[in-house]
């Protein structure tokens, strides 16, 4: 049994203890500054009451506004991903139609979203999205004592019923803005399917529905997976934006809890290190089933 | 199965395929110049010629995977053309074979046989499978029937490909230089099948550059350069000598070795 030649450790060189070197000193001088030097109270637990508190009377922990803003910030990104994934879908099969008319609607669309700072875009579709949209489809007439809308199903894919059409127009909001960018992913994905695999399908006979859904779209999708994944981690970021809009999450309260309590640092210390847990844990979910599905496709 | 011969093709029922007067440009160059050619029925026509002499163009045209301008061409007695109605319809009826497999990598081997009766006839799956191993025992690849294409050699695949078309059962077989991207060691196997179409009186019309099967098997030979179809002669004609210069200078270019 020959067994393979062990591999030669990779020793440190000069240059990493350098790099090493510069950073802890960069390090230690910024937390020199923030102890000696500014003159700032921290303090640390009054923020993180309102990440989560004791309860004195049920003697229970109590999630507290900012858990409640990152429900909310998941609900949203969840939904957008959604709605955008199936504009994407649409708007980037019609990226790639023959017909003219079809390309220019989505590439009309995917150009608007792109060359818009998505702040004014948002501000831009917010109003005409709560002035004209919501009472059309008659979102505020909504029976706020229904079962289903007082149901803990309700609230656990909306949210508290009260902010519903709130969280609707922000979750549209997202849904339209990153839609372009999905766009573009679903047109590279049909793009990179060769021209003998369109072929080989209309040559046995099927319908042109049938050739997207069966030929098309499974082998594009398999190939977009990997950025759709990115996409969705940038999407749970760029919520941040739609606190702009009063849409309660994360980054919305956290502004409200660092007025309250004037813990400007704390707060935004916390809330980025909220981002930071989400996004990353995701990413290395995203990561691990993306080799796994490789290993599977041998 | 039997076919009921449609409606239109009662006049002249043997004729299968046929092309009056047909031309294709790609921009503003002209592909194919002024084809007239048909193919009865049990016909086996090999189509050969240099390199960019329009032998594929002419052959995809019969299923309009490419569509031709000027002309017209009938396929089992229907009139296609580029946006027709119902071309899928039409698609069923022709069987066709790529150089380069074009078989569906996310799908087995047997799904990728059963996909078009399932989807195209509404067959059950069971009966779908049913027709589907059997065509892929007569190509000799059953075994093989849940492996994922990539995990198959060249000419297994292109035996597949073959299979898949005949799972529609089509009234005429159309192959598009099926050995080209073989390995010298794979391209008997898939000749071999080829030839037991034939003798099983299938339509087929097969552009190659396989010299000895056109000599085994083809009932006529058409030999095209520069667009247009200089010869289209029996095979006899062609093999003896009663060819044109061009076939000629061609022939003996490739038979050479």
């Amino acid at each position: 049994m020959t067994e393979p030649p062990l591999q030669t450790r990779r020793r440190l060189t000069i240059v990493d203890y350098i790099c090493f070197g510069v950073v802890g000193v960069v390090i230690a001088y910024a937390v020199y500054r923030v102890s000696d030097v500014l003159v700032y109270n921290w303090n640390w637990s009054r923020v993180f009451n309102f990440v989560i508190y004791y309860d004195e009377e049920t003697a229970r922990y109590v999630p507290n506004l900012l858990l409640e803003g990152i429900a909310t910030t998941l609900r949203l990104a969840f939904w957008a991903t959604i709605v955008a994934a199936t504009i994407g879908l649409v708007m980037g099969y019609m990226r790639t139609s023959n017909n003219l008319a079809m390309r220019m609607v989505s590439r009309c669309y995917v150009e608007l979203v792109r060359n818009i700072p998505p702040v004014v875009f948002i501000f831009i579709f917010y109003f005409f999205l709560s002035g004209q949209l919501m009472p059309l489809i008659g979102i505020d007439d909504l029976d706020r004592n229904g079962d289903f809308v007082n149901s803990s199903l309700f609230y656990t894919l909306f949210g508290d019923p009260r902010l519903f059409s709130n969280f609707l127009a922000g979750a549209l909001c997202l849904a339209l803005f990153e839609g372009a960018y999905i766009t573009e992913i679903v047109r590279a994905g049909i793009q990179s399917i060769t021209k003998g695999q369109w072929e080989a399908a209309r040559a046995v006979g099927l319908s042109p529905l049938n050739v997207l859904r069966d030929i098309i779209f499974p082998q594009a999708i398999r190939k977009i997976l990997p950025p759709l994944a990115g996409q969705f981690i940038t999407l749970i970021k760029d919520s941040a934006i739609v606190s702009l809009i009063s849409i309660q999450e994360l980054t919305f309260l956290a502004t409200e809890v660092a007025s309250t309590t004037t813990k400007v640092f704390e707060t935004w210390i916390i809330v980025g290190a909220m981002y930071f847990v989400l996004c990353y844990s995701f990413a290395t979910l995203f990561g691990h089933l993306e080799k796994r599905s490789m290993r599977a496709r041998r | 199965m039997s076919r009921t011969p449609t409606i239109a093709s009662k006049t002249n029922s043997d004729i299968l395929i046929s092309f009056d007067g047909v031309s294709k440009w790609f921009d503003n160059f002209k592909a194919l110049k002024d084809i007239n050619l048909s193919v009865k029925q049990g016909e086996r026509v090999v189509v050969c010629g240099p390199s960019g002499s329009g032998k594929s163009t002419m052959i995809r045209c019969v299923n309009q995977l490419e569509t031709h301008q000027q002309g017209l061409i009938h396929v089992c007695g229907r009139e296609v053309y580029g946006n027709m109605k119902d071309l899928e319809k039409v698609r069923r009826e022709v069987g066709m074979v790529f150089q380069s497999f074009n078989l569906f990598p996310h799908m087995s081997i047997l799904e990728n046989v059963t996909l078009a009766p399932v989807r195209n006839i509404k067959l059950s799956r069971d009966e779908a499978n049913e027709i589907a191993l059997h065509y892929l025992e007569r190509v000799q690849i059953a075994d093989q029937a849940d492996k994922f294409p990539s995990q198959l050699s060249g000419g297994q695949q292109q035996r597949v490909a073959i299979a898949r078309a005949l799972a529609m059962k089509p009234r005429v077989m159309l192959f598009d230089e099926p050995t080209s991207a073989l390995d010298p060691e794979m391209i008997n196997e898939v000749l071999d099948v080829m030839t037991e179409l034939a003798d099983e009186g299938m339509t087929m019309m097969v552009v190659t550059h396989e010299m000895g099967f056109a000599r085994e098997v083809a009932d006529r030979v058409v030999f095209m350069d520069e667009g247009r179809v200089e010869e289209n002669c029996s095979k006899d004609e062609f093999f003896t000598g009663g060819r044109g210069e061009r076939a000629q200078v061609f022939l003996s270019k490739i038979l050479q070795h």
